[in-house]
């Protein structure tokens, strides 16, 4: 599992808040260009295991390599840097902005070039890179409305949107699919399929949905109690009898089979 | 592009407005208001980039304007310095005190922020305050600020100085808006919607903070050094707390989500003034009672209430033109 050629390599990764461990030493690896999901009971440590790799933690122990280097306790702006972009179980925006406006403002937001940070908003190149994720991600019919106007499913689009503003090559989505009913749940699914294959990226995301996991997924890593429980294709996860006794629960045993 | 080239119209055509003031000779009482309401103009339209652009409620903001003025005045009266010089001296050595009071404060939040900058405050006015054989202590710099002339112009003329002013505020107003529809200005909007969702991004929440509780200080500071020129003097209560506070009531009145709204609070503020001395000698009960009939009442600024009806309109076609594009898919 551990191909020599993972963009984004986790070695040994703990953390624990007040004497609870979260994350007990955790290795993954996750190869350039793959999808892959993560799955767990609730408090698994799933999203730790986001916190932990964008920045929002630091870890007490382990390490996080991105293409081999290490950005374990790196600064959430220079993780954001080195290519690692999340969106968020609950969507995150800017409540005052348009979807528009929000994109380019995320385009902008890590530049570091100071003249340019006083030229007209929103700079050509910017409006460019948001009107191809706002095609990608179906938002061009809501370009003008703010962001608290936006429907449920709209705003989970942005959320992903201003990630992929940041062109880049890991993307983090925890739960796109939260709160969404059957339908809008595969299409979104869908939409994220086609990110994953337009835009070359190395996705990883959380689900709750085991139909949407053994479908979509390349490999799945399931989490639980803060460590890793099984990891491999969604055949081997859907026969692992450890997953299905501490995830599924014994009864879903038929169910899933 | 053409949005710059169309704000530079707007304040050439404001310049112009302002000398024509100046060149059909209007009474002196007018001049004397626009050039009070444009030195507390800039001083509300700088704490409007705090407040209503990155969310940063400082309640200490008059220490700049108050620098600005200070530092100016004593640097006149040194007689080591040229007009221009110490105007830039003035502005640098408020940037150096932002820069300093901001690293500190700038980390914290809300209330904390609020508060801390209020000590600041506090502070540089009882330095001022106890001080006396610098700063004059509460009768303020005496012997007025001496303006020998520069480049030919002579600021003891009334008009003159009237000039000079109009055009520092009008650059002032220019760099602003310059700021506030720049990526920089819109990074700004980010963190005053969602800071945590703005360092995911890649900002430096921090760091843009600070910058721009600096350069707003700045712009504080050639507020208060216009109103030292015009007043031809500075005084402690230019730091205390009460300046401050109009500032804050000016940005109330106005409306923090335009960007003239500051200034248009500035000038309701100073006619209410005005008007109100002339009839009573209770000013603050009728500008209490005006700030809570907008608190209470209109619950925003002026210029914010028309903002939110365009905004409104413009929302509902927003709405119907993803209605049209979603009905279509569907069909």
């Amino acid at each position: 599992m551990t191909a020599p050629d993972a963009l984004l390599k986790i070695e040994g990764l703990s953390k624990s808040f007040g004497g609870v461990a979260a994350m007990r030493d955790v290795s993954l690896a996750f190869p350039a260009r793959s999808l892959s999901a993560v799955i767990g009971p609730n408090g698994a440590g799933k999203t730790t295991f986001f916190n932990l790799i964008s920045g929002r933690f630091k870890a007490d122990a382990g390490r996080v390599l991105l293409d081999g280097t290490d950005i374990a306790g790196a600064s959430r702006q220079e993780i954001v840097r080195r290519g690692i972009g999340r969106a968020f179980q609950v969507a995150s925006l800017f409540p005052t902005l348009t979807v528009a406006q929000a994109l380019a403002a995320s385009g902008h937001a890590r530049q570091r070039s100071e003249t340019r940070k006083l030229s007209q908003f929103p700079s050509p190149s910017a409006t460019d890179a948001a009107r191809e994720v706002m095609a990608q991600l179906n938002l061009t019919r809501v370009a003008d409305v703010l962001s608290r106007n936006l429907s449920h499913g709209d705003q989970k689009l942005l959320d992903i949107g201003l990630a992929l503003m940041l062109q880049p090559r890991v993307l983090l989505l925890d739960e796109p699919t939260a709160g969404m009913g059957p339908e809008e749940r595969w299409q979104m699914i869908e939409t994220v399929q086609l990110l994953w294959r337009e835009r070359d990226l190395t996705l990883i995301f959380i689900e709750h949905d085991m139909d949407i996991v053994f479908k979509v997924a390349q490999t799945v890593r399931v989490l639980s109690y803060g460590a890793v429980l099984a990891e491999g294709t969604p055949d081997e996860i859907r026969r692992n009898p450890a997953v299905i006794e501490a995830y599924l629960g014994k009864s879903a045993q038929g169910a899933v089979a | 592009m053409t949005g710059r080239w169309r704000d530079l119209g707007w304040a050439g055509l404001g310049l112009a407005v302002l000398l024509l003031v100046a060149v059909v000779g209007a009474r002196p009482a007018i001049r004397d208001f626009i050039m009070f309401a444009m030195a507390y103009g800039l001083l509300a339209m700088s704490l409007n980039l705090l407040i209503g652009y990155t969310g940063l409620v400082s309640f200490g903001h008059a220490m700049f304007f108050a620098s600005g003025a200070y530092a100016f005045g004593l640097a006149m009266q040194s007689g080591h310095f040229s007009v221009p010089a110490a105007f830039v001296f003035a502005i640098a050595l408020t940037a150096v005190l932002a820069l300093i009071v901001g690293a500190i404060c700038v980390r914290l939040n809300e209330i904390y922020f609020a508060f801390l900058t209020l000590a600041f405050q506090m502070l540089l006015y009882n330095l001022i305050l106890g001080w006396v054989s610098f700063t004059g202590g509460d009768q303020g710099l005496m012997g007025g600020i001496p303006r020998p002339k520069f480049l030919g112009i002579d600021l003891t003329d009334r008009l003159q100085l009237y000039v000079f002013c109009s055009i520092a505020f009008v650059v002032c107003m220019v760099v602003m808006r310059q700021i506030v529809t720049s990526p920089f200005g819109y990074t700004l909007r980010l963190i005053r919607d969602n800071q945590d969702r703005a360092a995911f991004l890649g900002v430096d929440v921090v760091r843009v903070k600070l910058v721009c509780f600096v350069i707003s200080a700045c712009i504080a500071a050639v507020g208060g050094i216009l109103l030292a020129l015009f007043v031809s003097g500075a005084y402690p209560n230019f730091a205390f707390w009460t300046t401050s506070g109009e500032s804050i009531f000016m940005i109330m009145l106005g409306g923090s989500r335009v960007f003239l709204g500051p200034l248009v609070g500035t000038i309701i503020l100073r006619v209410l003034n005005d008007v109100t001395v002339v009839y009573t000698s209770h000013t603050e009960l009728v500008l209490g009672i005006v700030i809570l009939i907008f608190v209470l009442g209109l619950r925003k600024g002026v210029l914010d209430l028309i903002a939110d009806r365009i905004e409104t309109r413009e929302q509902q076609k927003a709405f119907s033109q993803r209605d049209a594009a979603d009905a279509g898919k569907a069909s």
